[in-house]
């Protein structure tokens, strides 16, 4: 362990070297934590209306401006980033990691019949094209979640379920696991496949290791920089998926405010000819999200992929 | 070689099952009842029967799934539940023209821009034109869709009027240029980067080495040793790439209002019309499958060091 911790140190050492990889990394932590402790920061509530303020440019009071009902764009955005990073952080643990993980690392070490059937499941979800599964999945299992999530609230006396708006995280994360687990899968399985030839895998055998044993001792802590770069790498694809999910008015339902709702509404001619900061605000906060998780999982690659280093 | 061709080719029907078991259980599990959102305000509990019997939509799903399966496989993918008396094949005809000349232009844009910076910044490695160029790229690639199009409709249409706002009017109409570039311009990154590592990773090898010290030119280099090896893995990008021809764009189309199938498969899943996005996932999958095939066996044939057994 104390050879890996060294490759980490190594690592994190250039990774601090690159100035963009650090400016990105500031960049992510306000915006993350403005996104989590919205509740704290937002100088407004999210659905409060003010008729004296409707439609008016970025001002001290309002620093991304009002829209139409008069409400707080830049309360509105906190929050809208504060959903999207709970349901991009479920997706990411459920799908990418602990199924895309758990099951690329069972595929790579077991091989033979469990190896082609988990390979197969990845081909046929990977066969839809684009992110055609996601939407379907979306669209069809809202009201299945919904019912269920109220048999929930009904058998255990839980009041506000419903009203709390978790079916919809629900969905859009159980959409997003179908597009992300496989990439990470396969890119699990070929690094077991090629760690596991190695002697020290070999003599953990030998002296009869288990297989978790060797599973998440050894294999896992060899494979986890590629795995690294490539969830970094991920992250802005993922962020844009929730993004036009909610666009399509597929994600976290009004009056809860979401990114790609906002998106959506100062998206039209007459507002960016009239109220262009309705679009502007969202606009630069899903940008520089997206932007600086690529630019980071581009230094990561450089950094922890020996190949190109 | 052959029996690598063939055995692939055998798992086709089943992957394209599998596929189209999916979206059929999800459909028919989904919500919303088709024949509801057919009639209307004009619902009538027993037209909406007579319909349901007529249209088989009483049966068990497996047998549903049966006769669709059957008359998919020999073209006929059924009528439209929304647009009653269409067939889906008509419907989704002109649409998928139209998208595939979308993306036939933004994919020219991104190749014709892409590759050839791709490959020339890779020789300018270690210098600052390479992170420059991979930056801004990245920055461009970055910009979520529902803000490059309300800023280039700022610029070309609000602005300087030099486009019309929205529409379509063919190849060779103005209306295809802001569509064109705002898919183009992640494509342009893509390429870059793909072009990139792959002119590196040749640039590295021994035989470049030996043309160098031979004393052959520049130009004779690039051309016959860097450029025809670095392109081996475009080829497989570029297969995939003409899969996705097909798919259309969600997001742009609805936008801008160009009646492709990108569009048309929103419009159907928020019309619940089955026939629609069945037929529309089918062709995609079928368009995917087939790329991944020729991709891996062009592969074989440019470089013949990859032989599959």
């Amino acid at each position: 362990m104390n050879n890996s911790n060294g490759h980490f140190k190594t690592a994190l050492n250039r990774l601090i070297r690159k100035k963009i990889a650090v400016i990105c990394i500031i960049v992510l932590i306000v915006i993350y934590m403005c996104g989590l402790f919205a509740s704290v920061i937002s100088p407004y509530e999210y659905t409060a209306q003010d008729y004296t303020n409707i439609k008016k440019p970025p001002s001290i009071d309002h620093i991304m401006g009002t829209d139409r009902a008069g409400r707080d764009v830049f309360t509105r955005v906190l929050w809208g980033v504060q959903n999207t990073i709970i349901i991009t952080f479920v997706a990411l643990i459920t799908g990418g990691i602990i199924i895309g993980v758990g099951l690329g690392l069972l595929a790579g070490y077991k091989g033979g019949k469990t190896d082609s059937i988990i390979m197969r499941i990845g081909e046929i979800s990977s066969s839809f094209p684009d992110i055609l599964l996601v939407i379907i999945l979306a669209a069809t299992l809202r009201p299945r979640v919904l019912d269920f999530v109220r048999f929930l609230e009904d058998s255990y006396n839980i009041s506000g379920l419903v009203k709390s708006g978790i079916a919809d995280y629900l969905v859009v994360s159980l959409a997003l696991v179908s597009f992300g687990w496989i990439g990470t899968a396969r890119l699990m399985r070929a690094q077991v496949l090629s760690i596991k030839e190695n002697q020290y895998i070999e003599s953990a055998k030998s002296i009869g290791a288990s297989t978790n044993r060797i599973l998440f001792v050894h294999l896992l802590p060899n494979a986890i920089s590629p795995l690294v770069v490539s969830i970094t790498m991920g992250m802005g694809a993922l962020i844009g998926t929730e993004i036009i999910l909610s666009w399509l008015g597929l994600g976290i339902q009004p009056p809860r405010p979401s990114l790609g709702r906002m998106l959506l509404d100062g998206g039209s001619i007459s507002i960016i000819r009239n109220e262009p900061w309705l679009l502007i605000g969202p606009g630069i906060v899903v940008f520089l999200m997206v932007l600086c998780w690529n630019l980071l999982g581009d230094a990561l690659n450089d950094v922890l992929n020996p190949r190109t280093r | 070689m052959w029996q690598y061709i063939l055995s692939r080719l055998m798992w086709i029907p089943f992957l394209l099952i599998s596929v189209a078991f999916i979206t059929f259980f999800l459909g028919r599990f989904g919500p919303g009842d088709p024949i509801e959102i057919m009639m209307g305000t004009k619902y009538d509990p027993i037209v909406a029967e007579r319909i349901r019997s007529e249209m088989g939509l009483d049966r068990p799903i497996i047998s549903q799934f049966g006769s669709y399966l059957k008359n998919a496989s020999q073209g006929d993918f059924g009528e439209s539940l929304r647009y009653r008396g269409r067939s889906v094949s008509d419907l989704i005809g002109p649409k998928l023209i139209v998208s595939a000349k979308l993306s036939f232009v933004s994919l020219l844009i991104s190749i014709l821009i892409g590759l050839p910076l791709g490959f020339l910044i890779a020789h300018k490695q270690g210098t600052w034109i390479d992170p420059f160029i991979v930056t801004i790229s990245v920055t461009f690639m970055s910009i979520p869709i529902m803000i490059t199009i309300p800023a280039l409709l700022w610029i070309g249409c609000l602005k300087t009027d030099l486009v019309p706002c929205s529409g379509w009017g063919g190849l060779f109409d103005k209306r295809i240029i802001i569509p064109a570039l705002t898919m183009g311009i992640p494509g342009i990154a893509f390429m870059i980067r793909i072009m990139r590592a792959s002119t590196l990773d040749v640039l590295g090898q021994d035989y470049i080495r030996t043309a160098k010290a031979k004393g052959l030119n520049f130009f004779t280099i690039s051309n016959r040793h860097v450029l025809r090896n670095s392109m081996i893995p475009i080829v497989t990008i570029l297969s995939f790439a003409l899969a996705g021809i097909l798919g259309g764009a969600f997001i742009t189309e609805t936008i801008l209002g160009i009646p492709g199938i990108g569009r048309f498969s929103v419009e159907s899943i928020f019309n619940r019309d089955y026939p629609v996005i069945m037929a529309i996932t089918l062709i995609g999958a079928v368009a995917f499958i087939l790329a991944n095939l020729v991709a891996d066996i062009s592969y074989s044939i440019i470089d013949p060091r990859i032989r599959y057994k």
